[in-house]
């Protein structure tokens, strides 16, 4: 019981960490029409800009705004110099030149901060163990990350909704070519959402950080499975990729702690420890196939954000 | 254009001609890595070719084409290293099975359209290379050494570099020779009609999914003998093989190359091979040169090498 309950806790944390990472995918996907690979990388240097800001302040919260402000001038950055040449160009220009951004990315972050990983330490506050229920204690960072994540899918939400800012961005991804035709600053639009992208990136990469290492790469494994939810969701469509994100970080949490178990009843000991990782890596992808043989526009299809 | 058809032309024949002769050199002047080197280029410049195939004539963006060099170099390992190690097996088994997982995976991706086609091919990729990592009797993450290369009785000596870069050689002209006869008969015709309009193609009453599996099944199954000469040339097979940065690095020497052009793909991955090569001895950090050369070549120079060179009608 103890077991399900972390787990279950784990699986929403994970996802709406993938929430995070994918919701600026899906607004770039959604709007821009725009294939970011670098995402992942913007999430990495989310993460590394936190590692350094942390150590440099000495406070944790203080570096982590840093670190937020800085993915958002990077991003911002990145746009204004190179991606908006590329937005009317097809997909796989796209893929071509954000690909070229991970390998810079990459090395970039080889040449600054060395090949070996980075560790990014707790304030005491966060360490201790936060009793949820009666005799069940969870760690309060992951609960953390759980609240803080919720806040910004709300403040998203709202921002989206309720606001003009947001009512545009709507409109842009459901006709790109209207809204400039009716006199909207598209260009300012588009660095103003990509800017949102990799401010959201570089949360979920900060926020990531003190559970795993602050590595090299640690952008491409995660950013697959963003894809995969933007793409179960509904490309453009924020209400899509949350409800694929949380499936998603469910399936693969759970997958995890328990297909082991699970497989043991049917197969032998040995055949079951080894086919049960690999199964449950698979899990995600497999239900990404079944989603888009049954819907082949995802769960969500966009103009429905 | 009449010049600059024959700038791309010389090119070509240029290549060809130092493809061919190049062991010549290697021997004469004892340089065997270049020879390595060239072996793996012209491994990879075959892969690409067979993603240009669905990719650059039939519109059919495939991410996960580094399944095929997996799922190719896999059949060739499992089978040596269950004791079969006759090429004569190994290899029709290499192209079956790529081309049973090609069928099975298009027939269910070419139901999509888009960046959805492009991650359900990406997604497979992906169960491939997971799959292999949980084959843990072949060496799951940790990938399967070969021992042996294919044997194919006294015919050939794929242990002679010089007889297997000729054998590559030979898989990679002959690919292109095929693909050029595919491309240029009335089946490639409709495959590229498809890519212009398939609606149209739809209207005209052409079974438009039949014709575009045919096409992904071949092109997979061109990149599964890829993926078998791979597996023998590094006498070694890993899941890294189908990881999906590979897949994007196969999309970028196709691009580079310039889509949709016979002798593209062969060119691009030469260029982005011996640039990495090249880099690399410059620099630990290649890759920070490499990056931005690739956004740059994408920002100014629209069609890749193919179409710096002048771009013909048709492949």
């Amino acid at each position: 019981m103890l077991l399900v309950v972390e787990q279950f806790l784990n699986g929403l944390q994970f996802g709406l960490l993938l929430f995070l990472l994918a919701a600026g995918l899906t607004l770039v996907f959604g709007i821009m029409d725009f294939v970011n690979l670098a995402h992942g990388s913007l999430y990495m240097m989310g993460a590394y800009f936190a590692a350094t800001f942390v150590a440099w302040t000495g406070n944790f919260v203080l570096g982590c705004v840093l670190a937020l402000g800085a993915t958002l001038l990077l991003g911002i950055l990145l746009e204004f110099v190179a991606l908006r040449h590329l937005y009317n160009r097809d997909h796989l220009d796209h893929v071509l030149a954000t690909f070229g951004l991970i390998l810079f990315f990459n090395d970039a972050v080889r040449l600054i901060w060395g090949p070996a990983g980075l560790a990014l330490p707790l304030p005491p506050w966060l360490t201790v163990p936060f009793q949820i229920m009666p005799g069940v204690y969870y760690p309060a960072y992951r609960l953390a990350i759980i609240v803080v994540a919720l806040l910004v899918a709300l403040l998203l939400y709202l921002v989206v909704m309720r606001t003009r800012i947001g009512m545009l961005i709507r409109a842009g991804a459901s006709n790109r070519e209207m809204i400039g035709a009716l006199g909207i600053n598209i260009k300012l639009l588009y660095t103003l959402v990509f800017g949102l992208g990799a401010a959201l990136a570089g949360l979920a990469g900060l926020m990531q950080a003190p559970i795993l290492t602050v590595q090299i790469g640690m952008g491409e494994n995660i950013l697959i499975l963003a894809f995969v939810i933007i793409v179960i969701g509904g490309i453009g469509s924020i209400r899509g990729a949350f409800l694929a994100a949380i499936f998603v970080g469910m399936i693969d949490t759970l997958g995890r702690a328990f297909l082991p178990d699970l497989l043991r009843q049917v197969l032998s000991s040995a055949a079951a420890s080894t086919a049960a990782p690999a199964l449950s890596s698979m899990l995600i992808y497999l239900l990404m196939a079944i989603v888009l043989v049954v819907r082949p526009e995802g769960l969500f299809p966009a103009g429905r954000p | 254009m009449k010049a600059s058809l024959n700038a791309r032309t010389i090119i070509v024949a240029l290549v060809v001609a130092g493809l061919l002769l190049l062991p010549v050199y290697t021997t004469l002047s004892g340089n065997m890595f270049g020879l390595t080197l060239f072996t793996r280029i012209i491994i990879y410049a075959l892969a690409a070719a067979s993603l240009n195939l669905i990719m650059g004539y039939g519109g059919m963006m495939s991410f996960g084409h580094a399944a095929y060099l997996g799922i190719g170099g896999y059949a060739v390992g499992i089978l040596a290293h269950e004791g079969i190690g006759s090429g004569f097996i190994q290899w029709p088994v290499a192209l079956a099975a790529s081309a049973l997982f090609a069928l099975v995976i298009g027939a269910l991706s070419l139901r999509t359209r888009g960046v959805y086609f492009i991650m359900i091919t990406l997604a497979f990729a992906q169960m491939a290379y997971y799959v292999a990592s949980g084959l843990a009797r072949y060496g799951g993450d940790d990938g399967l050494t070969i021992y042996k290369r294919s044997d194919f009785g006294g015919l050939i000596d794929l242990s002679n570099r010089v007889q297997f870069y000729y054998l590559c050689l030979f898989c990679l002209f002959g690919g292109i020779y095929l693909i050029w006869r595919i491309v240029n008969s009335r089946f490639g015709m409709v495959v590229q009609g498809l890519r212009s309009n398939e609606r149209r193609m739809q209207a005209i009453g052409f079974p438009v999914n039949r014709y575009k599996l045919v096409c992904f099944v071949i092109s997979g199954t061109i990149c599964g003998l890829a993926g078998a000469l791979l597996a023998n040339n590094t006498d070694f097979v890993s899941p890294a093989a189908m990881y999906w940065t590979r897949s994007g690095d196969l999309m970028v020497m196709v691009i580079l190359g310039g889509m949709g052009s016979l002798f593209g793909p062969v060119l691009g991955t030469i260029a982005f091979l011996l640039l990495e090569e090249a880099l690399s001895q410059f620099t630990e950090y290649w890759a920070l040169i490499m990056g931005p050369l690739l956004l740059l070549i994408v920002l100014f120079a629209r069609g890749g090498i193919d179409g710096m060179l002048g771009r013909a009608r048709r492949g």
